[in-house]
């Protein structure tokens, strides 16, 4: 069985302006072990998903549906009780900012010893070991004398390591990792990819990766979803998406890529921006994009259908044949400049 | 074919002081040090470095938004490095800037026809008629729609914030164009768009941009010379197929290893040179080349002692390193193909 499992998870918000769908029924699962990448663009649902999942959401103005089962637990509706004792032990959450979710004024040694007290029985000595072999764990240089310090004396990379060191403190079975490179320099993001890359080896955790970033999807992801205005619009393994993508959108990504290794004179770009999620357009939410657009997409959802295998889920009215062929064009086109 | 903007010998030094009523000096942040480069005309330098090696500093000092400590900057041949503010008033037009922040470039109380007209106003060009005129026909000229003329910034999405940013930039036919990570902030769909703008607007006004940015992908793809910075100082020089196809700084190798590749087989096959810890601070960098204590090649009692100049080591190319990339060397001197910038003027 899948350690999570999520079936068609649905999130509203009450907003002053109406409510906001911000996710419409996601599902997919992970195992032990694998890395999922969910990509999108601002707006697409893939971090109110994953806060879903982890129960972060304010419930004052969220309203949650469907099902997320971690391990035989259900996670929607359950109450803080049972929520305090799998966060942060067994699923933890890294965020993409660290200058912020990192407290300014407490030590990092006191934050890193707060993770385990708050969820295991030990003394503070035990604590401060446990937070000394975190820091090493992450290749934090001299561990032992950085625990007093603060984090404003932390380098960007150096923080998001901290980060790192406090999700995996407790030794979680998953971790989300909500952007955990964007706000970082490349070279710092390579160091961060890797170490994350090895803590996987080491401790067999499942890891979901929310990025905007393909490339980031295409070097840590077995798996990917491709999310557009709260719905998931592919979802297939990363070689199948990457080299057969089937909906549009996805072709629009890759398209729009610059890309090292290529030489193009025009981007490919999608027009027009993401919908709003307050009032989402009718039938298929990418149509009023989609240079694709058929008299069937203004008017009904296309449903979440196998393409090739029945890994690969795709939502698109158009016919395979057309897929295929435009799949090909596209991918072959940025593979053919890059040769 | 004539260059537009020359920088001799660029520095940049902020001063650290203490002291609140008798302040002295105790050191410098050395942000930008010692630089050197050209801008031809209609050209693209595209700027690449990561967070702390003085890429904003340096744009800033070239459109005078800094004093710059030493050196001289001559745009479009006329020294501009000291001349007064007075002096720099009808120079200011000809440069003008694109800023990161869409959503804190612009003035969230003032309509979009007022933001895209005051570099007409302060100018003095045109009666408010012709600057209305101006104005719809420049949002129509970035893809907006000349009647969102009334609205307000809040109104626009990312994307089309940075469409309004580049209108205003345009408004007062600048030679040069300075712009400062014009698409991070973006989503990539959207960057997409703002980077087939800035090309085809380029095309159509015969433009000189000077593209800053952290991320190598886009510097590539719309530059036609890449000079990378580290710690303040240019590393390397190239034309952009060049410097990508043949780094020559073993930090250019490390950089472009960085770089996630979207394409899942490239990225199992190439092996990422990961570079340890962190950007030295600026104010003590390291003696010698700056990049030694990071640099897989680093040879001791040579790269810590002595720093590298920038010289010439290909025509065309300038690289500043005692031991650069194995793979640069191997390769024979190449053909020069025409210059790549020959056919823009």
């Amino acid at each position: 069985m899948a350690l999570l499992e999520v079936e068609n998870l649905r999130t509203q918000f009450r907003t002053d302006d109406g409510v906001v769908q911000a996710v419409d029924g996601v599902s997919f699962a992970i195992e032990r072990g694998k890395t999922l990448g969910i990509v999108g663009e601002s707006g697409s649902g893939k971090s109110v998903t994953c806060l879903t999942v982890m129960g972060l959401n304010d419930p004052r103005n969220t309203m949650s549906e469907g099902s997320a089962v971690f391990d035989g637990i259900e996670l929607i509706g359950a109450g803080k009780d049972r929520l305090n004792k799998l966060r942060g032990v067994r699923m933890a959450m890294i965020f993409q900012d660290p200058m912020t979710s990192l407290n300014p004024v407490k030590t990092i040694g006191w934050q890193l010893e707060e993770a385990v007290l708050a969820h295991r029985d030990a003394t503070r000595k035990e604590a401060r070991a446990n937070a000394v072999e975190a820091l090493r764990d992450v290749a934090i240089p001299r561990a032992e004398q950085r625990l007093g310090d603060y984090p404003h004396q932390f380098s960007g990379g150096m923080r998001q390591r901290v980060m790192i060191a406090m999700a995996l403190i407790n030794d979680p079975d998953l971790i989300i990792a909500d952007e955990p490179t964007t706000a970082l320099d490349v070279t710092t993001q390579a160091q961060i990819l890797a170490l994350m890359n090895r803590l996987q080896e080491e401790h067999g955790m499942a890891i979901i990766m929310i990025t905007h970033d393909l490339g980031v999807v295409a070097e840590v992801a077995e798996d990917v979803i491709v999310m557009y205005g709260g719905q998931v619009v592919e979802q297939a393994p990363v070689d199948e998406l990457f080299y057969r993508p089937r909906h549009p959108y996805t072709w629009g990504l890759l398209g729009s890529l610059p890309r090292l290794n290529a030489e193009v004179e025009r981007l490919v770009q999608i027009p027009g921006q993401p919908p709003s999620l307050l009032r989402p357009p009718k039938g298929c939410r990418f149509h009023p994009r989609c240079t694709y657009a058929m008299d069937i997409c203004r008017n009904e959802l296309p449903p979440l259908e196998a393409a090739s295998g029945p890994a690969h889920l795709q939502r698109c009215w158009l016919d395979d044949e057309t897929k295929k062929r435009e799949a090909a064009r596209i991918v072959g086109a940025v593979h053919e400049v890059a040769s | 074919m004539s260059d537009l903007l020359v920088v001799e010998n660029l520095k940049k030094y902020f001063p650290i002081t203490r002291g609140i009523v008798f302040q002295k000096q105790v050191g410098a942040v050395q942000a930008v040090d010692d630089v050197s480069f050209t801008v031809k005309r209609g050209e693209t330098l595209g700027i690449v470095g990561e967070s702390g090696c003085g890429k904003s500093t340096l744009a800033r000092c070239l459109l005078r938004l800094l004093d710059p400590t030493s050196g001289r900057i001559i745009f479009d041949d006329r020294d501009i490095t000291t001349i007064s503010r007075r002096e720099m008033r009808p120079i200011r037009r000809e440069m003008m800037m694109v800023f990161q922040d869409p959503y804190a470039s612009l003035n969230a109380r003032k309509r979009v026809g007022f933001i895209v007209a005051e570099p007409l106003e302060v100018n003095n060009m045109g009666t408010p008629a012709e600057r209305k005129r101006r104005v719809q026909e420049l949002l129509e000229v970035v893809g907006l729609n000349p009647e969102h003329y009334n609205r307000f910034p809040h109104e626009f999405s990312g994307g089309q914030r940075q469409r309004i940013g580049v209108a205003r930039a345009l408004a007062v036919n600048p030679k040069l164009i300075v712009c400062d990570e014009p698409v991070s902030a973006l989503d990539v769909s959207v960057q997409a768009q703002i980077l087939n703008l800035l090309k085809d607007l380029q095309r159509e006004f015969g433009l000189t941009y000077v593209f800053i940015a952290h991320d190598l992908n886009v510097v590539r793809h719309i530059s036609n010379r890449v000079m990378v910075m580290y710690l303040g100082k240019i590393v390397e020089e190239a034309s952009d197929s060049d410097l990508y196809r043949l780094p020559y700084h073993p930090y250019t190798g490390a950089l472009l290893s960085a770089v996630p590749v979207p394409d899942p087989e490239l990225g199992r096959q190439r092996k990422a040179i990961v570079l340890e810890g962190d950007v030295p601070n600026p104010i003590n960098p390291p003696a010698g080349c700056r990049f030694h204590p990071r640099c897989p090649n680093a040879i001791e009692g040579t790269c810590d002692v002595i720093e590298p100049p920038l010289v010439e080591v290909r025509p065309g190319r300038r690289g500043a390193c005692h031991n650069p990339l194995q793979s640069f060397v191997e390769a024979p001197a190449p053909q020069r193909e025409s210059d790549p910038t020959a056919a823009l003027g």
